[in-house]
């Protein structure tokens, strides 16, 4: 997949961010920054709050302390609409083909249709395209979550075990997609256990939670 | 195809194609006024009394049945949290969840209105007013309903604390889509009531997205 346009370049600069849910804290005075182009993988014990943090940056919980800035976000845009977030849970919907879908995603994100068919063949599932979802394997439901990154560009991609449930070759086709899209300028911040074979060069970097506790 | 007919036609899609909810919907509705001749017995200037009651008790009831699917398979696997990078914003998706959802589950009810109609004794006068009050209240029904499955999304057993919180919302739309039906209310006082229909679902329509998109940012974090 070569998309033909590059990504506006989008820098985060995260200082001191605490977050809480509930009574517990999760993390406490967070500092990091991530410059477009490259890679920041997640890292920690299960329960460090790599899905929090995740959530933090996509903007779905409250801060409790400290900021988030994303520079180089274009201000007549809603914030969201520069980035993707693919979750532990796959939102694909059984009783929709898997066509359908990706159709959907591809429309509702601001895309058209005219990808979804490379998109899912680049995800190895396009000789499933007209079954219905709720046929897929764990492995296939994931690989149509994340073609979702593809029928839309856009630059920030928040990733959340990318890898869990995929088999080897899926393992390298995410390692494919994360190349590309860095190369495109684009910025990924992925929480995952597995190292990521990337091409190599100064752009991955790792940031680990919880270590202290 | 622009954003928000996607998520209509998606939202159409998955409703007709588990056609077994819109079945069990009517089934339900039905179902009341079958058995209700038979628990208050044969009289029929009775029956032609309270049918207006009846029908609307029915809808209100079918209406909560329905309520908890707009959001919560939704919410379940994700589709919920991804769409808050949709390239519409929550309120917007939150309107087209509710046109389809009406479309789904209210306007069967309006088809299965003549079935009603007929076990309970309407005339031709009543049972056309009955048409037109459930097609100007049920908007307002699905709109409330709407509120209550936003705000009880995240909790395992919503279905239950939903209705106890909408039910004070619906109990003027019961009023006057009761009264909009009722034949000896005094003159002018039907129309009167259908004014009132319809501009309680033109309120709650217009002000609902806003609010339930609000719960379901909120019941998210």
């Amino acid at each position: 997949m070569n998309h033909a346009r590059t990504h506006a370049p989008r820098h985060l600069e995260v200082s001191r961010l605490t977050c809480l849910r509930g009574e517990r804290e999760i993390f406490a005075d967070l500092t990091f920054q991530a410059e477009p182009g490259t890679a920041l993988l997640l890292r920690g014990a299960n329960g460090a709050g790599k899905t929090s943090l995740l959530l933090c940056l996509a903007g779905f919980l409250h801060i409790h302390e400290g900021t988030i800035a994303w520079q180089g976000r274009d201000p007549e845009q809603r914030p969201g609409e520069d980035m993707h977030f693919v979750g532990h849970q796959s939102a694909v919907k059984p009783g929709l083909s898997v066509n359908e879908n990706l159709d959907f995603w591809a429309c509702l994100n601001g895309g058209s249709t005219k990808n979804t068919m490379s998109a899912l063949e680049a995800a190895g599932i396009g000789h499933a395209a007209h079954l219905d979802a709720a046929l897929l394997s764990a492995g296939q439901t994931r690989r149509l979550a994340l073609a979702r990154l593809l029928v839309v560009p856009r630059p920030i991609w928040l990733l959340d075990e990318p890898t869990a449930a995929l088999d080897a070759a899926g393992d390298k086709w995410i390692a494919g997609l994360i190349d590309d899209h860095l190369d495109q300028g684009g910025l990924v911040i992925a929480a995952t256990h597995l190292d990521l074979a990337l091409k190599p060069g100064d752009r991955l970097n790792t940031l680990t939670l919880g270590g202290d506790k | 195809m622009s954003a928000f007919t996607a998520l209509l036609v998606r939202e159409l899609k998955l409703a007709t194609r588990a056609s077994g909810d819109v079945l069990t919907l009517i089934l339900f509705f039905v179902m009341v006024g079958t058995i209700t001749p038979f628990a208050i017995g044969p009289d029929k200037v009775l029956l032609a009394r309270l049918a207006p009651g009846i029908i609307w008790i029915a809808a209100f009831l079918a209406s909560l049945l329905a309520m908890d699917r707009l959001f919560r398979a939704d919410h379940e696997d994700g589709s919920l949290l991804a769409m808050r990078h949709a390239a519409l914003s929550m309120e917007a998706i939150t309107l087209a969840k509710l046109i389809a959802h009406w479309l789904t589950t209210a306007v069967p009810l309006i088809i299965a209105t003549p079935l009603m109609a007929v076990m309970l004794n309407m005339d031709m006068t009543i049972f056309w007013r009955t048409i037109v009050s459930l097609a100007l209240g049920t908007p307002a029904l699905t709109a409330f309903g709407a509120v209550g499955a936003a705000v009880t999304v995240s909790l395992r057993r919503g279905g239950l604390i939903a209705p106890v919180l909408i039910m004070p919302l619906s109990i003027p739309i019961l009023i006057f889509g009761v009264s909009a039906i009722n034949a000896n209310a005094g003159p002018g006082a039907e129309m009167a009531a259908m004014l009132f229909l319809g501009g309680i679902s033109l309120v709650a329509t217009a002000f609902v997205p806003f609010a339930a998109a609000l719960a379901l940012k909120l019941t998210q974090e």
